[in-house]
């Protein structure tokens, strides 16, 4: 085994979990774990959640620690370059750091509003960091006359979800036909959208907000959109994805681009040329990799097992105590937002069928099936978790899909169409 | 599986300033949770749910809740509760 300095980069939940397995690996070794933001890692999911609802305290999500680290801390000190030859990396405010083994995490950010201007306006929120979401709730607690989120996706919704809560006034605006369509598809979309409708959030689907108008001192008061109706808010959340943080890798010879940076099945680090680093390894969610599952498809995935489970893979890697086997964890993720609790394993993008495998939508409680070419790709959940993993097990298989009728509380599977936004509306 | 955190610590003055002395962190895999709701029965000040299947929880019980937060973690039947209790010498 390496006993040599291992270095994290990314004082996340990937590189927290990926310093411990390497302890409990054996690695005696030096350890430092270097994080751009002044915290200890902590826990992202209440941040949206109970943090912007005001029951917890944004400081009090920072993560248990499960083993001892004997880790030299380096918080505060974003990453700025990687030297591969000299083995070392660069730290904001000068200081070096020479590595034998780096293990790479740092994550990713929220995408700002195009308009960097209208980007900077006090009034505009992103939630991503423990920083962000004290800043939201903060704005809410304020009781603005109306929240604009801007953005259907996962985070969009449980804001949204979040303010209904704090009985606040909220537009949803999502330029798609409904809510997470990108990830569950219209038709399940739509079944979260009702939910949000009848709690009260005004939303707007195939609407863009094209300009956020300020009040003369630099606070939003107005959002404009493309077919020129106007908005008065002064509580903006933009909530439109996230980009990976991986300029400091810019003349690395990494391959990399704002979706990550590019690793082998093992989980080291590619070079332009496709040739694995094995000194360097990455995890969570800056890590792109080839999923066995989906038949080596390179993805990027922001879930909270995926960073734990491929942080301790990563660094088991690299102090020499790796499996020997790809790193092949289903995608599992999940979400709860007014009450409804959703979660999902494995990954519906190029789904070609829906089915209902069990429950009704209409109950609120079911499980939704998701093929492609006739196999099980992904499972998901509402308010039925209890079912999943039984589906999980036929994710993970590749079942045949649809699944033999006699293996449903259904008589006859009807099936649907996912409809998922075409590559052009994308 | 004993934890404490002697670490050193770098460019940062202190750990961590809204760590409360001798308090615990808690957070709970949600991918694991099944709402079986033990915790709920347990430690009833710090777990609740919200709707059907949404645990919401405590991540930062005070060090009164030992004992509390203990059971909780023994009852999960899938065992997906992660305590670092700094004073106990445990996890």
């Amino acid at each position: 085994m390496s006993q040599d300095h291992l270095v994290v980069v990314g004082a996340s939940l990937a590189g927290l979990r990926g310093a411990e397995a390497a302890r409990k690996a054996g690695f005696a070794g030096r350890l430092t774990i270097v994080g751009a933001e002044p915290h200890r890692p902590y826990d992202r999911p209440p941040l949206s959640k109970q943090v912007l609802g005001g029951s917890v305290a944004p400081g009090a999500t920072t993560l248990p620690i499960l083993e001892p680290l004997d880790a030299e801390w380096r918080l505060g000190s974003a990453v700025t370059s990687l030297d591969r030859i000299g083995r070392t990396i660069d730290l904001e405010g000068g200081e070096r750091i020479a590595y034998d083994r780096l293990l790479i995490a740092t994550g990713a950010r929220p995408r700002p509003w195009p308009d960097a201007a209208q980007n900077d306006l006090a009034g505009i929120h992103t939630l991503r960091g423990r920083d962000d979401a004290a800043a939201l709730r903060s704005a809410l607690a304020a009781r603005p006359e109306r929240v604009l989120v801007v953005g259907g996706g996962f985070i969009g919704c449980e804001v949204a979800a979040a303010c209904r809560d704090l009985d606040l006034p909220v537009t949803l605006v999502e330029t798609g036909p409904t809510v997470l369509a990108a990830i569950l598809g219209v038709h399940l979309g739509s079944v979260v959208a009702a939910l949000h409708e009848a709690r009260g959030v005004d939303l707007r689907f195939g609407s863009e907000v094209e300009a956020f108008e300020d009040d003369g001192t630099g606070h939003v008061v107005r959002a404009r959109f493309a077919d020129g109706r106007t908005l008065e808010t002064g509580c903006v959340v933009v909530a439109l994805g996230a980009i990976r943080n991986t300029e400091w890798l810019a003349g690395s010879g990494l391959a990399f681009d704002e979706g990550g940076v590019d690793c082998d099945a093992d989980g080291y680090v590619l070079d332009a040329e496709g040739r694995p680093d094995r000194a360097i390894a990455a995890a969570g969610d800056v890590a792109r990799f080839p999923h066995p599952l989906y038949d080596g498809r390179f993805v990027a995935l922001e879930h909270w097992g995926h960073a734990a489970a491929q942080g301790a893979h990563a660094a088991r890697l690299l102090v020499g105590r790796g499996t020997g086997e790809a790193y092949a964890e289903v995608p599992a993720f999940w979400s709860s937002q007014g009450g409804l609790t959703i979660k999902s394993v494995g990954l519906t993008e190029g789904a070609d069928g829906l089915v209902i495998a069990q429950g009704d939508p209409k109950t609120g409680r079911f499980l939704a099936l998701y093929g492609r070419a006739g196999r099980c790709i992904a499972a998901v959940s509402f308010d039925s978790v209890r079912w999943l993993p039984a589906y999980a097990e036929m994710v993970a298989s590749r079942a045949p899909f649809p699944p033999p009728g006699g293996a449903v509380d259904q008589g006859g599977l009807t099936m649907l169409t996912p409809g998922f936004p075409g590559e052009d509306d994308r | 599986m004993p934890v404490s955190n002697h670490d050193r610590i770098g460019t940062s003055p202190s750990p961590d300033p809204s760590r409360a002395a001798g308090g615990l962190q808690v957070s709970v895999d949600l991918n694991l949770c099944q709402a079986y709701a033990q915790c709920c029965y347990a430690a009833p000040e710090h777990f609740v749910l919200h709707g059907a299947e949404a645990l919401h929880y405590d991540p930062a019980p005070s060090a009164a809740a030992r004992q509390s937060i203990e059971r909780a973690r023994v009852a999960c039947p899938v065992q997906a509760i992660l305590v670092e209790d700094a004073g106990s010498g445990r996890s």
